[in-house]
C-alpha cells in the first residue's frame, strides 16, 4: 500500500480520532500526540488492513484504548493533565466580555462526566455515529450504549438547567 | 416546526432513542435565533456539539516508509561475489614457463625424479623399524610356553 492510498483511507476520519482523543485527554497537545501515535500504528500495520472489517471503527477503538492507557499512566504518575489550553482564545476573550459563555459550560460539564459517557456523547452527538458503530468501537452492547448516552444527556441537561436558572434568579 | 414535536423529540433524545435524523432536526431547531424560552438551556448544548464537530487535526504525521531488510538479497550478493571471484581466478596466468631444449628438460626431469626416489627411500628406511616390533611380538610368544607348563602342573578346570 502506498502512502497516498493510506492517506486516502485515513484522512476522512483522522479529525474524529483527534477529537475523541481531545475529549478524553483534554489538552490539545496530548490529543495531537495521541492521534499521531494512532496513525503511525495504523501505518505500521497497514498490511493487515484487509483483515479489518471497518478501519475507521478499528481506529476509534485503538484511540479509545490508547487514551485510556495514557490516562491511567498519568494517574499512576500522579500527574494532572494541564488544562491551560482547554479553551481556545476566541472563546476566552468572548467569555471575558460576556462573563459567562454557556458553550464553555457544556464543555466543562462533559469533562466532568465519566470516561465512558464522555466517549459515547462524543461519538454520538458530535461525530454522529450510528449506535451499532459505537457498540463496535467501544466494545459495549447496544443497551449499555443507550443507557450511557441517556445518562450523559440527562446530566448535561440538568446541569445546564441549573446554570441557566442561576443566571436568571 | 411544531413545538410539541420538538418536546417529544427531546424526551426521546434524553432516553437515547432518537435516530440520527431526528437528532439533526433537533440541532436545526436549536440553531435558530429564537427558541421557546423554557427550552433555552438546550441551545448551548447543541451549539457546542456543532462547533466541536469542526475541530480539525492539523499536525503532520511522519510516515516512515519502513523498509524491511530482505535477507534473500544477501544470498544473491554472496553468489555474485563468488562468481566474480572465480572469474578473476581463472583469468590469472598459471604459466610457469617451459624448457625449449629437450636435453635440458630431460636432465631436469631426471634430477627431480632422483630427488623423489631419495626422499622415498629415506621414508622406507624409517618404516624399517617396524621389524623390531615383529621381533617383540615373537618374544611375547614365549608366554605361551609358560602357559603350557602351567597346564602340565595344574589340571585345567573344565
Amino acid at each position: 500500500m502506498t502512502q497516498t492510498e493510506f492517506l486516502n483511507i485515513v484522512m476522512p476520519f483522522k479529525d474524529k480520532v483527534f477529537r475523541l482523543a481531545k475529549r478524553l485527554l483534554v489538552s490539545t497537545e496530548e490529543a495531537e500526540d495521541a492521534t499521531q501515535e494512532v496513525l503511525i500504528k495504523l501505518w505500521n500495520n497497514k498490511s493487515k488492513f484487509e483483515q479489518y472489517k471497518n478501519v475507521e471503527a478499528f481506529s476509534m477503538t485503538m484511540t479509545k484504548n490508547f487514551c485510556l492507557d495514557k490516562l491511567k499512566s498519568k494517574q499512576a504518575q500522579n500527574l494532572k493533565i494541564v488544562h491551560s489550553n482547554y479553551q481556545d482564545h476566541n472563546v476566552s476573550l468572548q467569555k471575558e466580555v460576556e462573563l459567562k459563555d454557556s458553550m464553555d459550560w457544556v464543555g466543562r460539564i462533559i469533562a466532568d462526566l465519566p470516561e465512558q459517557q464522555k466517549m459515547v456523547i462524543q461519538l454520538r452527538d458530535i461525530e454522529q455515529y450510528e449506535l451499532d458503530e459505537i457498540c463496535d468501537m467501544l466494545d459495549m452492547n447496544n443497551t449499555a450504549v443507550r443507557v450511557a448516552l441517556s445518562r450523559a444527556r440527562k446530566t448535561i441537561r440538568e446541569k445546564l438547567t441549573n446554570t441557566h436558572s442561576y443566571g436568571i434568579k | 416546526m411544531v413545538l410539541n414535536n420538538i418536546e417529544k423529540l427531546l424526551e426521546k433524545y434524553e432516553n437515547g432513542e432518537t435516530t440520527l435524523k431526528e437528532e439533526q432536526q433537533l440541532k436545526n431547531y436549536f440553531s435558530q435565533e429564537t427558541v421557546a424560552p423554557h427550552l433555552e438551556m438546550y441551545k448551548p448544548m447543541f451549539a457546542y456539539f456543532s462547533v466541536n464537530q469542526q475541530e480539525q487535526f492539523t499536525k503532520d504525521v511522519p510516515l516512515k516508509t519502513r523498509r524491511i531488510f530482505d535477507y534473500k538479497w544477501i544470498s544473491v550478493a554472496a553468489v555474485a561475489v563468488l562468481m566474480i571471484g572465480f572469474y578473476f581466478k581463472s583469468n590469472t596466468k598459471n604459466d610457469l614457463g617451459t624448457y625449449q631444449d629437450p636435453q635440458m628438460a630431460y636432465n631436469e626431469v631426471v634430477k627431480s625424479l632422483a630427488m623423489i626416489s631419495n626422499q622415498f627411500n629415506k621414508g622406507v628406511s624409517t618404516v624399517g623399524y617396524l621389524d623390531e616390533m615383529n621381533k617383540g611380538t615373537a618374544t611375547l610368544g614365549y608366554l605361551n610356553t609358560i602357559e603350557n607348563t602351567r597346564n602340565i602342573i595344574f589340571k585345567p578346570v573344565k
